[in-house]
């Protein structure tokens, strides 16, 4: 029995909420096909996480409305509720209780018999590598093992929508690519996923389309490749041996590859993106070219790297500001709301 | 953060793998079993707060050593100068303090819920498709358990020190049953200030300021008829009045009929009132 979907997942127009004096929400827009992974990247404060509440039903909009499989978030928010799943930012699961009970809890409250719930947990618990650590409180977990826990807690039913809230903030390489691996598992298995993440390289292996959320307002969107090209491919960065030769270095770059140069505060790194939409090269022709330039002029290049650009320079190019991390939206929201 | 090995356990770490195959059988899709009742849901949220004494037996403290504490050092305080002894006073007093025990211990119902909160956990019971008041209800009626083994420690306490109700087994029986139903109601009270105030602190603060006038200014400690007019007023109106009027009461095999009937107003007002603006809060935010 399959219940994969077509069509849109998600519809929102125009969501607005605020808290108190902070606009979380300035007129949101999303369509999110059904079927695969939507990203909504952007940096702390954006207003990701107040959209995420909203499109779960956790938080009323001021404005605007929004539609999850056709059903209304605050008209129809059970309807909603019955074909989606959270798994927060912070702990959504019992830390007071163990692996299997947190499990059992969920599948009793979804409407499983006692001991079809115990055996949807030990499933649960295999499939997640977690059998070892079942019967410990999950305020023992480590924080690999506990965004797994709380994974599995939101595909105990297998929703139609998972949202999942920067599942990867704060773990380490290992345990983020193991969530990697989850989420491509669930999306191959026709759920859903809306991903929320400040970590362009992260959008960009899981989603296959990305809204660049900054200011509670969608400044961009489109696939992975569209938004790259749109900022430029890829950025080279250069450690110079000399830091007198810096500004030796700027003008040849300059010259060479017409594009924004920047210097950093280190005295001999200097970074260019490459690759944008207006250039004949590739960005790895680019840089060869600026390399052999840079030689030419006598310029010594100690260290060279040639990378995907980082979400402070999508920011940068889309916005013409630094993605600076705001305050947290969700204690912005735990001040207002009481 | 820590990685994916429990260092704790000493354990030789082991490096989770995902395995398509494992995982593809628990993302297989089956038919979604029906909703779960209202009366189940919230038994099953109730299930979580027994859990919770499980693994931390160290919350029932204030259900077994306060009231213990407090039976004993106003039985001893007041029994000489208010009765002819202590074990005169405790005939009198025992009923009244359980009360007033069980009544204080309410208001961790929204210490507890706050702390949930903060914590996200209530995020996603908020998106479960279930009835809406189950996790309130089920937290409410895992509270009512700690009542009960207030109320049996502090008789308990009573009976080692003399107290001797006339209404025997039954009496006491009916007596607990009063305070439990009013405990019920009356917790709805702090879910609300749980959903509204900002910090644990600020809930223990309310309800200290709210419980403290209530319990004392009654008729616990002393016969109303030696207290000025105006505040004869008040303890006549104040529930907590009622409650121990009828508790003692059952405890001395009668029943006061005009006390029962304004236990039931009130318990029922607590509930309609504080019940709604507590599930209408839940729901708004």
């Amino acid at each position: 029995m399959s219940r994969r979907t077509t069509g849109l997942a998600i519809e929102a127009e125009g969501l607005t909420r605020s808290f108190g004096e902070t606009r979380a929400l300035a007129g949101i827009d999303l369509q999110v096909p059904a079927g695969a992974v939507y990203g909504l990247l952007g940096p702390n404060g954006a207003g990701k996480t107040t959209a995420v509440r909203v499109l779960a039903t956790l938080l009323r909009p001021d404005g605007g409305h929004a539609r999850v499989f056709g059903h209304d978030v605050v008209s129809e928010a059970d309807a909603v509720r019955a074909r989606v799943s959270l798994t927060g930012q912070y702990a959504s699961v019992d830390e007071d209780l163990t692996g299997t009970e947190n499990l059992i809890l969920l599948g009793r409250l979804l409407g499983l018999p006692k001991a079809a719930a115990r055996q949807r947990a030990e499933q649960l618990l295999t499939a997640f590598g977690l059998t070892e650590a079942a019967g410990r409180q999950v305020k023992k977990y480590s924080g690999g093992m506990r965004r797994r826990i709380d994974i599995a807690a939101s595909i105990l039913n297998t929703p139609d929508l998972l949202f999942l809230d920067e599942p990867t903030t704060g773990l380490d390489p290992r345990s983020r690519n193991q969530v990697w691996e989850i989420v491509r598992a669930v999306v191959a298995h026709g759920t859903t996923v809306l991903l929320t993440t400040q970590y362009l390289d992260e959008a960009d292996k899981l989603a296959s389309r990305i809204a660049v959320v900054d200011h509670g307002r969608v400044i961009a969107e489109g696939t992975p490749g569209e938004l790259k090209s749109s900022v430029g491919s890829g950025t080279v960065h250069l450690r110079l041996r000399d830091a007198d030769q810096r500004p030796e270095a700027e003008r040849v770059l300059q010259a060479t590859l017409s594009v924004p140069v920047q210097l950093e505060a280190d005295p001999v790194a200097i970074t260019a993106r490459v690759g944008g939409d207006g250039s004949e090269l590739d960005a790895g022709a680019q840089a060869a070219l600026a390399l052999g330039e840079l030689s030419r002029a006598g310029i010594v290049v100690d260290d060279f790297s040639l990378g995907q650009p980082s979400l402070d320079e999508v920011f940068l190019a889309l916005t013409d500001h630094p993605a600076v991390p705001a305050t947290d939206e969700r204690d912005d929201e735990l001040e207002a709301a009481r | 953060m820590s990685s994916d090995t429990a260092t704790s356990t000493g354990r030789a770490p082991t490096v989770f793998v995902p395995s398509s195959e494992a995982l593809a059988t628990v993302l297989a899709p089956g038919a979604r079993p029906p909703r779960p009742s209202p009366l189940s849901a919230s038994l099953t949220f109730s299930w979580r707060a027994l859990l919770k004494i499980k693994h931390v037996p160290e919350q029932l403290f204030d259900v077994t050593a306060f009231p213990i504490i407090m039976v004993l050092m106003f039985t001893y305080l007041f029994g000489g100068a208010l009765a002819d002894s202590p074990r005169d006073y405790l005939q009198f007093f025992l009923p009244g303090i359980m009360v007033t025990s069980v009544v204080m211990i309410t208001m961790y119902t929204g210490v507890g819920l706050n702390t949930d909160i903060e914590k996200g956990v209530f995020d996603r019971f908020r998106t479960l498709p279930v009835w809406r008041p189950a996790a309130l209800v089920g937290m409410i009626v895992g509270d009512v358990l700690r009542y009960v083994l207030a109320a049996v420690v502090i008789l308990t306490v009573g009976l080692v020190l003399g107290f001797r109700p006339d209404g025997g087994v039954f009496g006491i029986l009916a007596g607990i049953g009063l305070l439990v139903v009013f405990s019920f109601a009356f917790s709805w009270v702090w879910t609300f200030f749980g959903l509204i105030l900002r910090s644990e602190k600020s809930v223990m603060g309310v309800s200290m300021m709210v419980l403290f006038p209530l319990t004392f200014l009654s008729n616990v400690f002393v016969d109303p008829s030696t207290m000025p007019g105006w505040l004869q007023a008040f303890v006549k109106a104040n529930p907590i009045t009622h409650l121990v009027s009828s508790v003692r009461a059952a405890m001395a095999g009668t029943t006061d009929a005009s006390a029962m009937m304004w236990i039931a107003v009130w318990s029922a007002a607590f509930i309609a009132v504080f019940g709604t603006l507590t599930m209408h809060r839940y729901n708004r935010r």
